[in-house]
């Protein structure tokens, strides 16, 4: 279990940067949604995997921790409206320049280019 | 307990929504709702400020919660400090925003703006890393509306870049938190500073990534090169008032490592000893080098301006990364002084664009008010480059001072004094071309007259310039008390007894509740 949960999140995480790294908007966007699960699954396993417990301090002797569970749900719903803002954006900047480039396109006129070329990323 | 800790925050969280619902088609009630929010602000954080100079700490639990079970805020110097400055600068910001009609050019820029107060707030109010988490959150997601705001295809592009860049930051941050979970069972910064001291030095694996993960995420948001590559395009790109507030945003990540890094892992701690100060000052001595370089290299104003403010985040870091009481002092003078300049220069930057075609640096017809504008322009160019007698100057002579017990002091000394000269020849380039250059080109023919400033606008930038005059002015005590709040950082048992021992519900598990 912990094997599969490990590699899981490895995964997730080698692909998601895989995804971030393209060009366009899309690939990117995935990439990071990918990125936000292996999160997730990560932030999940920090307080340890504990199959069939209750999440809750009783008198059992076996108990999950509960607090990684609410920190995974805060950050389910923070990186849901984060990928929801970055969609509405990237749908208004490619219908807004007819392109979905993530980096500056390159200046018509060379001597009229911003100077920060490096900041393209 | 006192539930005035908290007040700060809830006040613009409150103000926010009822913008939106109950004034969305009345500009004029925004505004009033706004300013009055935002000048109540100053007064709380006043308030909370003289509160905490003697030295006290104040603790506010959610829920009456004891601490590590429940979130707590802090209250003491350094948070204080933070809040009251962000709050003056969020007022002349807003007057400028109202002064120069930004925020009637989009829907709810007020509400986005109160949200955004509340997050940065928040940010320098928690005692619970998660909940510093939470709060980065929300300050960023106002900031992605506001630095969209009035939209634009440019704008658009370079706000999908900032929002997706950060959102990066956002999951490296909840990898360092799961992280330092897994290693201590706690997120609460008190109760870490405890346990992270207890962990065994040969086992500190675990713990290490988790600090330079977590070093890493607030280096992001402090734009320390090579992380920096998000901030010229979107400061440059967002709207002048918003690239203003944005000034702060940086100071964010500065003040989350001055928090962290002296009371989670300070610097003598042996189980992450050589983890931030080996490559931590490096580091900032090459963000100097890269902002004031982008300085002379920009070719529109806009650029220039964001390559300043990633120049002072490499001295407030390099201030930062000596990691002594006087390093720490000469960082928080810093801090409150790069942050009036960089605001002024930014809304100056949008005068000058609101009386020309666009921001390139090449001669064109005299501006509109620029009578007021350069004099303005200057003095904020040289509060930027620390040329005396602004603060700058003052500033960088803490820095150098609190340098000379480093190892690296020869360096530390050749690249702010070398910097400082080819800053000052890039502010001096983009001042004569965009000022003095402009008498010499007659106006074309058939242009249209385009409007000046209006008068709220001077006073917004005029009240910010007469701050960093009064900080000048005021530098000895001003640094007295950066000292202080140096000071208290370095003495952490005051934190850490107030929120760990201070009674709550569950203080006692035993009992239940």
């Amino acid at each position: 279990m912990e094997l599969l949960v490990a590699s899981a999140i490895g995964v997730l995480t080698a692909a998601g940067l895989y995804m971030v790294l393209r060009l366009r908007t899309f690939p990117v966007i995935i990439g990071v949604s990918l990125l936000t699960y292996a999160v997730n699954v990560f932030l999940f396993a920090s307080g340890r995997l504990t199959p069939g417990a209750p999440p809750i301090l009783t008198d059992a002797e076996v108990y999950t921790d509960p607090l990684p569970q609410a920190l995974v749900l805060t950050a389910i719903v923070i990186s849901f409206g984060m990928t929801a803002v970055v969609v509405v954006m990237a749908l208004g900047s490619y219908l807004g320049a007819d392109e979905d480039h993530v980096n500056d396109p390159p200046p018509a006129d060379p001597a009229d280019a911003p100077s920060g070329r490096e900041d393209a990323a | 307990m006192s539930h005035w800790i908290i007040l700060p925050i809830i006040l613009p969280a409150l103000l926010a929504p009822f913008i939106v619902l109950a004034a969305r088609y009345h500009i004029g009630i925004q505004r009033t709702l706004s300013v009055a929010g935002a000048a109540a602000l100053i007064v709380l954080a006043a308030a909370q400020a003289w509160t905490a100079s003697d030295g006290t700490i104040t603790i506010y639990q959610l829920g009456d919660w004891a601490a590590p079970f429940g979130i707590v805020l802090v209250a003491d110097r350094l948070s204080t400090y933070m809040v009251l400055l962000t709050s003056v600068l969020g007022f002349f910001v807003l007057l400028y925003a109202i002064g120069s009609k930004w925020d009637a050019r989009g829907q709810h820029f007020h509400a986005l703006f109160q949200f955004q107060m509340m997050g940065l707030i928040g940010a320098f109010l928690t005692g619970d890393l998660f909940n510093l988490f939470v709060f980065f959150e929300v300050l960023l997601i106002a900031s992605y509306g506001l630095m969209i705001h009035s939209g634009g295809a440019v704008r658009l592009r370079a706000g999908v870049q900032y929002v997706l860049y950060n959102l990066l930051g956002s999951t490296l941050f909840l990898f360092a938190l799961g992280a330092i979970y897994a290693e201590t069972g706690t997120l609460n910064m008190a109760d870490l500073a405890g346990r992270v001291a207890l962990i065994d030095a040969g086992d500190s694996v675990g713990i290490r990534v988790a600090a330079v993960l977590l070093i890493l995420v607030f280096a992001v948001k402090a734009a320390v090169v090579p992380l920096h590559f998000w901030l010229p395009s979107s400061y440059a790109e967002a709207p002048g008032p918003v690239a203003a507030l944005f000034a702060i945003m940086t100071k964010v990540g500065a003040y989350s490592i001055i928090r962290v890094y002296t009371l989670i892992f300070p610097p003598d701690l042996e189980v992450t000893a050589g983890l931030q100060g080996l490559w931590l000052l490096p580091a900032a001595l090459l963000t100097v080098a890269i902002g004031m370089i982008g300085i002379l290299a920009a070719r529109h104003l806009d650029r220039l301006v964001a390559f300043s403010v990633i120049g002072s985040m490499g001295m407030v870091m390099i201030a930062i990364a000596l990691f002594t009481p006087e390093g720490i002092a000469a960082a928080l003078y810093y801090i409150a002084h790069s942050t009036l300049a960089a605001a002024t220069l930014f809304l100056v930057a949008d005068m000058v664009r609101g009386g020309r075609a666009d921001l390139a640096l090449r001669a064109e017809p005299a501006l509109p008010g620029a009578a007021l504008i350069a004099p303005m322009y200057f003095a904020a160019a040289i509060a930027m480059v620390g040329l005396p007698p602004l603060s700058g100057f003052i500033g960088k002579l803490l820095v150098l001072d609190a340098a000379i017990a480093s190892p690296l002091v020869v360096w530390i000394w050749a690249v702010v004094l070398g910097t400082s000269l080819i800053g000052l020849v890039g502010f001096s380039r983009a001042g004569s071309v965009l000022f003095w250059k402009a008498s010499a080109t007659p106006p074309a023919e058939n242009a249209e007259p385009r409007p000046a400033p209006g008068a709220l606008a001077y006073t917004a930038v005029g009240g910010l310039l007469a701050l960093l005059l009064a900080l000048t002015v005021f530098a000895g005590p001003a640094h007295d008390y950066a000292t202080a709040i140096a000071g208290q950082l370095f003495e952490t048992g005051d934190y850490i007894s107030e929120v760990m021992e201070t009674p709550g519900k569950l203080s006692n598990p035993a009992e239940g509740h």
